[in-house]
């Protein structure tokens, strides 16, 4: 499944990288914690969260994620996007919660990234 | 923002003392002191220290030594991973004049293991003070990441930025109470360097500074607004 689906299947709006939307999804991993990502996200991966500072892109760039999904209605300002399209990486949003977006996910069979 | 520089611009905001609280690090701390030799600027040694909860804490040291130990420990709290400089940018170590010595490769814009109560109560242990920073932020703050002040914490202050006054935040928080406020400019660059907090003290040393954050014995501190500089 690509990040395009995903965006199309949760009726998500894309705000950057509109030209990466073919990225496939390998998985998914939620937190707000940004060292948390960086220690447990993997390539690939769809990243929710609430957070849309302009420290969320170099993380899912340093990490090669498919695209950060940030919800509860947070807008990531113009100089975040403006990274994110440099970066190539897809900022979707939403005015869901967190809770609500993983569980459309799952039901999409977006499963969790579980480190060994 | 090269030792030499900030030295200068301290001066012409005649300002007494400075901390330099680099983020999880301290290599450039004993640079700084020096550049400010001989002038009427106390430089004190200090790092921003990123706790697991995302949460930043000043540490402010009486010496580079004392500053140094503590960046050892939380060193081996950090991840033994390597910083990614397109990403992250370069970390610089430089020396009084600003010349390059090396780089530090050590990624340092991440999360250290330690949590709130590990870090203040091991920085109380060490005889130096932990004030929380910028509390106000809507990110990487006391408030923004866990919503209140936690109790029985040795927290010596609270700062906040200039986007608040501490009288509007601790009506907000309740938390807030009991605490000292200081305002300072979490300078990233030359021209974000503050002038707002005034401490009253007998001496520009770290015992000082611990009893006007109590308000103790005479000493105090005063965040004022408008202040007026070129």
């Amino acid at each position: 499944m690509t990040i395009a689906e995903v965006a199309e299947a949760l009726s998500l709006s894309v705000r950057a990288a509109q030209d990466k939307l073919e990225t496939e999804v390998t998985g998914g991993y939620a937190s707000d914690l940004l060292s948390c990502v960086m220690a447990k996200a993997q390539q690939g991966n769809v990243w929710v969260t609430l957070q849309s500072h302009v420290n969320i892109v170099a993380v899912a760039a340093l990490l090669q994620l498919s695209g950060v999904i940030v919800t509860e209605g947070m807008l990531p300002d113009a100089t975040t996007l403006e990274k994110a399209e440099a970066e190539g990486i897809p900022i979707l949003t939403t005015g869901s919660t967190t809770f609500t977006v993983v569980t459309q996910l799952a039901q999409l069979g977006i499963k969790g990234a579980e480190k060994e | 923002m090269i030792p030499p520089l900030i030295v200068k611009r301290a001066l012409e905001l005649a300002l007494g003392i400075i901390a330099i609280t680099d983020h999880n690090s301290a290599e450039n701390v004993a640079a700084v002191v020096e550049a400010a030799k001989g002038s009427e600027l106390t430089v004190l040694p200090g790092m921003e220290v990123q706790t697991r909860e995302e949460v930043h804490l000043l540490c402010l040291f009486g010496s580079v030594q004392q500053a140094l130990d503590w960046q050892e420990f939380v060193y081996t709290h950090l991840p033994p991973l390597k910083n990614n400089e397109s990403l992250f940018g370069p970390q610089f170590v430089v020396d009084a004049s600003g010349d390059l010595v090396r780089y530090n490769e050590r990624l340092l814009l991440t999360s250290t293991s330690l949590s709130i109560e590990d870090v203040t109560r091991e920085i109380e242990r060490r005889g130096a003070l932990c004030i929380a920073a910028h509390v106000d932020r809507p990110a990487f703050s006391l408030l923004a990441n866990l919503g209140f002040v936690p109790e029985d914490v040795p927290f010596s202050a609270m700062e906040i930025t200039r986007h608040t006054s501490w009288q509007e935040l601790r009506e907000q928080h309740p938390s807030l109470s009991g605490f000292s406020f200081i305002r300072s400019g979490d300078a990233h660059r030359l021209a974000e360097m503050s002038d707002s907090t005034i401490l009253t003290l007998r001496e520009p040393t770290l015992a000082e500074i611990a009893m006007a954050l109590r308000r103790q014995n005479g000493r105090k501190a005063k965040i004022v607004d408008n202040r007026h500089h070129t």
